[in-house]
């Protein structure tokens, strides 16, 4: 029996990564069910705004690098990022006047939104790879551990060792800051108050003298907000590419429809519930049981559900699921 | 009838022209994708023999040999196919110097070198599975298969002490027929395999591959993978959640893109990749500082001898038909004969227009075994001070 060992090995491979995902995810997720609320489409195009954000502040971080000036021991790339959401701000409500604007005039259906956001997806894609290119940048600098492996089993004197890289601290701390905020101004302001009961009942919302182009426009500034946190923690935590982060759509809209799109809450519940369920049911948990189990003694098998090639699967399971037995997801909102 | 004659004749002419003033070659190595750090100097090593068999003046009664380079994308079977249907039928290529990863290789051939008849030497692909596809008799690979390489790492490994290691592997050709025949190899010796898993390329985060890998311990975490793709990504997430310190890199591994990734932080790791101490080595290694490109890096040498052995065959045959010369390739890398090392390469068409046998050793000691490929000398590296360094050959 050491519970100890099987504690810190269940934190080193699941509960660390996984909180640090989860928070990416939710940061993400937290854009779409936004844009679902008000602007009432699934924006395809998520993914890459996420990119180009992430794309404009690694550009900006090499500039500040390059000028000798850097943000030891954090990464450079925070005092970058609004510089980063600046320009995906600018991006995002050009292609709402030059795309989305159009069909709202002519209320076209939310199905046509979604297909027109595909084809906001493919340019903003192309633009990606046009200007980065489609290779990994690996941006991270600064300290890289709040505390690494073997500090962790020299400090303890345990077998198993914790490392917590400062990236995942960070994306964690910077996440909760961001959704501090974003209840604050969804719930105090009167900006908020008017994105809210707009998204609630549009009529009811006209007839009160609230602006629907304004209210669409400072949805668009927050998605970009979101969006660009969200790539550029991912980023610092993982590495950027813009191929990942076109993949990254999935887990994110799963996130989005677990919780319940449309509802803010339910979207940073179903981050956490995507992420700790992808890497829960893909972990081998061997180690973990052997550690609690008898001295001596450890499981024949591997005690892994499923094999890490069946990680995106995951998140197809679980809103196939969702989306079969409560449509309007964990949290309520609105049946897609 | 008569036009018809006529033409043909005249078809026939311009083509027998054609063969002898240029030679066209194919070179198709990954110049995008998971192997791009290492296709320049791959195709500088081809492109090497290349000229200095048109600077020797003596290859097929005064014919000149041109490069036509091609993108395998290491992974693409669609896109390799695509280039390889376009060197052979629109670029009118006599031999395809390629491709470098195995499962393109394997498409390439099936579908467009079998059908044209066209000859294909790898210089580097390595699944154990192209030893017994059909080849017709025109595929042949200057790198031995993997077969070999499983029970080489076996050694290696084994004689560090090690005998528990987990195995994870690109999930494609090269990684599952790799990892399969090391599995099995070390098995056979008395090791222990924990877990062999794959891992795809091109993700973000490896860190739940890792975490599986490190629930089935082990000593030493193999990593057959491919250094520009998952197999960094691989190596950076079990340092840092601390599930292995000691790594076995294989050849898709060794290059200088990993220690560049992660410096001294694997020392004491280890790992193996065809290559030979041979007299040849060291000459190639002159020639193509002298060119400007690495030849040190994996798979250059073999690259040029895939480049030469076409080029001798060619001659030995009289002829740039692949349906011609195919058959001479063994007969010009094996004994007996005047051995042939690299820069020799215009003496060598001079002994053969003589009629005299040559054994081509080339830069990396050559020696083909039945059906057409390497029997296989390894270089076995270990990193140390943040550099690759060369522990023996095996």
């Amino acid at each position: 029996m050491d519970f100890l060992n099987a504690i810190v090995a269940l934190l080193n491979f699941v509960i660390v990564p996984a909180t640090a995902y989860g928070a990416q995810l939710a940061l993400g997720a937290l854009g779409v069910t936004l844009i679902y609320g008000i602007l009432r489409f699934s924006n395809f195009a998520h993914g890459d705004t996420m990119a180009f954000g992430t794309m404009i502040t690694i550009m900006a971080t090499w500039g500040l690098q390059s000028l000798g000036f850097t943000a030891e021991p954090l990464p450079t790339a925070l005092i970058a990022l609004p510089l980063g959401i600046a320009a995906t701000a600018a991006l995002v409500v050009g292609t709402d006047k030059m795309v989305y604007h159009f069909y709202r005039q002519t209320k076209a259906k939310p199905v046509i939104f979604v297909i027109a956001s595909i084809g906001v997806m493919f340019v903003m894609n192309g633009i990606v790879r046009f200007i980065i290119g489609v290779d990994d940048q690996n941006f991270a600098d600064g300290a890289r551990f709040l505390i690494s492996a073997r500090d962790f089993k020299e400090i303890t004197g345990l077998d198993e060792g914790l490392a917590i890289r400062s990236t995942q601290a960070i994306t964690v701390i910077v996440a909760i800051l961001t959704v501090v905020a974003l209840f604050w101004f969804l719930n105090k302001t009167r900006t908020g108050k008017s994105m809210r009961a707009f998204s609630d009942n549009e009529d009811l919302a006209l007839l009160s003298g609230i602006n629907p182009e304004r209210v669409v426009m400072i949805t668009w500034l927050i998605v970009a907000a979101l969006a660009t946190t969200a790539g550029v923690l991912y980023g610092l935590d993982k590495s950027f590419k813009p191929f990942t982060y076109f993949q990254l759509l999935l887990p994110i809209f799963a996130a989005a429809i677990v919780g319940g799109l449309g509802n803010p809450l339910g979207a940073i519940l179903g981050g956490f519930l995507i992420a700790y369920s992808e890497i829960a049911v893909t972990y081998a948990f061997r180690k973990v049981v052997g550690y609690i189990g008898p001295e001596g003694w450890s499981p024949e098998g591997m005690l892994q559900l499923l094999s890490t090639d069946y990680k995106f699967a995951v998140s197809f399971t679980i809103l196939l699921i969702v989306l079969l037995f409560k449509p309007t997801g964990i949290m309520k909102g609105k049946s897609v | 009838m008569k036009k018809l004659l006529l033409a043909s004749a005249a078809s026939l002419a311009l083509a027998s022209m054609a063969t002898a003033q240029e030679v066209k070659i194919g070179t198709v190595v990954g110049f995008t994708g998971p192997l791009e750090s290492l296709a320049p100097d791959m195709a500088g090593g081809s492109e090497l023999a290349m000229n200095e068999v048109n600077a020797s003046g003596n290859f097929l009664n005064g014919a000149t040999v041109v490069s036509v380079r091609g993108d395998s994308t290491c992974i693409d079977a669609a896109a390799a196919t695509a280039v390889a249907e376009r060197l052979i039928t629109s670029d009118g290529v006599s031999g395809i110097v390629g491709a470098d990863c195995s499962g393109v290789t394997n498409a390439m051939l099936q579908n467009v070198a079998v059908p044209n008849g066209m000859v294909m030497v790898s210089p580097s692909a390595t699944s154990p599975a192209l030893t017994t596809v059909e080849d017709n008799g025109l595929f042949f690979r200057t790198a031995p298969s993997d077969a070999r390489q499983g029970v080489v790492m076996t050694e290696v490994i084994m004689d560090r002490g090690i005998k528990s290691v987990a195995v994870t592997y690109t999930n494609n050709d090269y990684g599952q027929g790799l990892a399969d025949s090391f599995a099995a190899a070390f098995e056979a010796a008395g090791g222990t395999v924990t877990l062999v898993a794959a891992h795809e390329d091109g993700r973000a985060d490896y860190s739940a591959e890792v975490g599986a890998l490190a629930a089935a311990g082990g000593d030493a975490l193999v990593v057959a993978g491919y250094v520009d793709q998952g197999g960094s990504g691989i190596i950076r997430a079990a340092l840092d959640s601390g599930a292995f310190e000691t790594f076995v890199f294989p050849d898709g591994m060794v290059s200088s893109a990993l220690v560049a990734n992660f410096g001294s932080e694997i020392d004491g790791s280890f790992g193996q990749h065809p290559g030979t101490d041979s007299e040849g080595a060291s000459i190639f290694d002159t020639l193509a500082a002298e060119a400007g490109f690495d030849g040190t890096q994996p798979f250059a040498k073999e690259s040029y001898d895939a480049a030469a052995l076409i080029m001798l065959a060619m001659q030995a045959a009289g002829s740039s038909n692949p349906a011609d010369y195919a058959g001479k390739i063994m007969d010009i890398a094996n004994a007996p004969g005047t051995p042939i090392l690299p820069g020799e390469l215009g003496k060598a068409l001079e002994l053969i227009a003589a009629g005299e046998d040559i054994d081509y050793v080339g830069a990396s000691a050559v020696e083909l075994i039945e059906p057409g490929e390497s029997a296989g000398a390894y270089r076995e590296i270990e990193i140390s001070g943040g550099e690759i360094t060369t522990a023996r050959f095996r």
